[in-house]
């Protein structure tokens, strides 16, 4: 999968199953202090990504995503790694 | 005792009659029933197919799709009540605010997020325990409907909930009046809901053998005490009650609505679901409510009575109140609002406790609908059909749960 592909179906993630605004979501966002996504909406996004992406991301490396961009990185190494 | 009184400074509620307090008070004065068949959930094999639903209930009219997502339907519906109560009552706190401090809330709701549960529940059997939602606790416990509202209204006074089931949210009334009482808050928003049109819920109830079968006639199917009767109808709403100091309220110019001026509970100790033949409990429960007043039955203008239209509460219910009121039983006008609004469950309490103080403003009560042929062990004046002006000084409004729980609310006229 491209990555604008996987920045485009994440983007739609975040608007359809976490209620955030479009225009907000940028690479560098950052979910806690930019798109306001506490620590439960965190679990949310990532057993999204594991549902849309069908990628297994072990909490150990789910803890290192600060930034969407590092999401997008995550599910591209799973992809294609 | 201590000289602290406590008034309703504000009303809010969201229930199939009606989407707001005016529009609702509006529906139970013209006898407007709010029951139809199901929408909500595919009721095709649950032997109870009809329901009091808020089906245009779009929750993102009123708060952003990402909280309403967090939120149970019981809990959203509680917020809307919560709200209006609020705004009725013109209070609006900033955080840091000093009477935010002093202003808390006490929700009653029978079974919480149980729609959430069922989902829940399911994706657990299907999949597994790695998809449970994040959300899923806080959506289905009982209490985040009181905690949702301290969060977005700013209200860090004392904050609980009562789960008694049918009772809950006059339990909620009562507790969030001492509460004042006894010094600990000025405010209270006090109330509850419930929104169990589920198949676990409708299922379950049914097995109980608690829910109307009246499927072909669905705004006939609430009959309180009628002989036709055959089980209460479940409803989906929510009630909320601003309940203040009386100084405090007069201070501040706010419009008081009534006294809350008696608050009597009791336990039937007989059974889960059955009240004690003889109304033993409710009666109690009843007396004791007069005497917080500090009045005698006879000063009693109106009762909203629990009254569920099932084979045993209707009978029972009166059977107590002939024991309290003597002779007086048969002079005092009983109505049952819940032959329009259905049962609201952990809403009902408070649902009823709107009524009984609006009956208060207005001089008038909501009638009792579907009561063609009155049982004839139902033989007190249940106020039929059509809506009776009536000066209302003292109104008594009853609330028994399951579990053998009976409370019983006295709202005065200010």
């Amino acid at each position: 999968m491209e990555r604008t592909e996987i920045e485009s179906k994440l983007t739609d993630l975040l608007v359809d199953e976490l209620g955030i605004e479009r225009d907000d979501i940028r690479s560098d966002a950052k979910f806690e202090e930019d798109l306001d996504v506490d620590s439960l909406g965190v679990v949310e996004l990532l057993m999204a990504l594991e549902d849309n992406f069908g990628v297994k991301i072990p909490d150990e490396e789910a803890e290192q995503i600060t930034t969407v961009g590092e999401a997008v990185d995550l599910v591209e190494a799973k992809l294609n790694g | 005792m201590n000289d602290r009184r406590v008034v309703v400074t504000g009303l809010g509620t969201i229930n199939p009659v009606g989407r707001d307090v005016e529009s609702t008070w509006r529906g139970l004065l013209n006898g407007v029933s709010g029951i139809g068949p199901i929408t909500l959930i595919d009721a095709s094999d649950l032997p109870s197919q009809i329901a009091g639903e808020i089906a245009d209930f779009d929750v993102e009219a009123f708060m952003p799709r990402r909280q309403a997502r967090r939120m149970d339907r019981y809990a959203q519906l509680f917020w809307v009540a919560a709200r209006e109560a609020l705004n009725d009552a013109g209070i609006a706190y900033e955080h840091g605010d000093p009477a935010a401090y002093r202003t808390g809330v006490v929700v009653g709701s029978g079974i919480g997020g149980v729609a959430t549960f069922e989902e829940e529940l399911t994706t657990l059997l299907k999949v597994g325990p790695h998809r449970l939602s994040p959300f899923g606790i806080p959506k289905i416990i009982a209490n985040l409907a009181g905690g949702q509202v301290s969060i977005d209204f700013n209200l860090y006074g004392p904050n609980t909930t009562a789960v008694t089931a049918c009772a809950a949210s006059a339990n909620a009334i009562g507790d969030a009046a001492a509460i004042i009482t006894r010094g600990a808050a000025d405010v209270m928003l006090a109330g509850g809901a419930d929104a169990a049109i589920t198949r676990f819920a409708m299922g379950g109830f049914a097995q109980a053998r608690a829910l109307s079968k009246r499927n072909d006639d669905p705004k006939g199917a609430s009959r309180p005490f009628d002989a036709n009767r055959d089980g209460f109808v479940m409803s989906e709403g929510a009630a909320a009650l601003i309940l203040e100091e009386r100084e405090h309220a007069l201070e501040r110019g706010a419009t008081v609505y009534a006294e809350v001026v008696g608050y009597g509970m009791s336990a039937d100790g007989y059974h889960v679901t059955l009240p004690r033949p003889g109304g033993d409990g409710a009666a109690r429960a009843m007396q004791s409510a007069l005497d917080d007043a500090g009045i005698v039955a006879e000063q009693v203008s109106y009762i909203n009575a629990h009254g569920t239209s099932t084979a045993a509460n209707d009978v029972t219910e009166t059977m107590a109140i002939k024991s309290v009121f003597g002779d007086a039983a048969y002079r005092v006008p009983i109505s049952s609002t819940k032959s329009m609004t259905g049962h609201l469950l952990g809403g009902a309490g408070a649902i009823e406790a709107v009524a009984s103080v609006l009956s208060i403003r207005d001089g008038v009560i909501a009638p009792t609908i579907n009561l063609t042929d009155p049982d004839p062990e139902c033989d007190l004046d249940y106020v039929p059909w059509s809506p009776r002006n009536v000066e209302v000084q003292y109104a008594m409004s009853n609330s028994f749960g399951f579990g053998g729980h009976n409370v019983v609310l006295i709202f005065a006229a200010p």
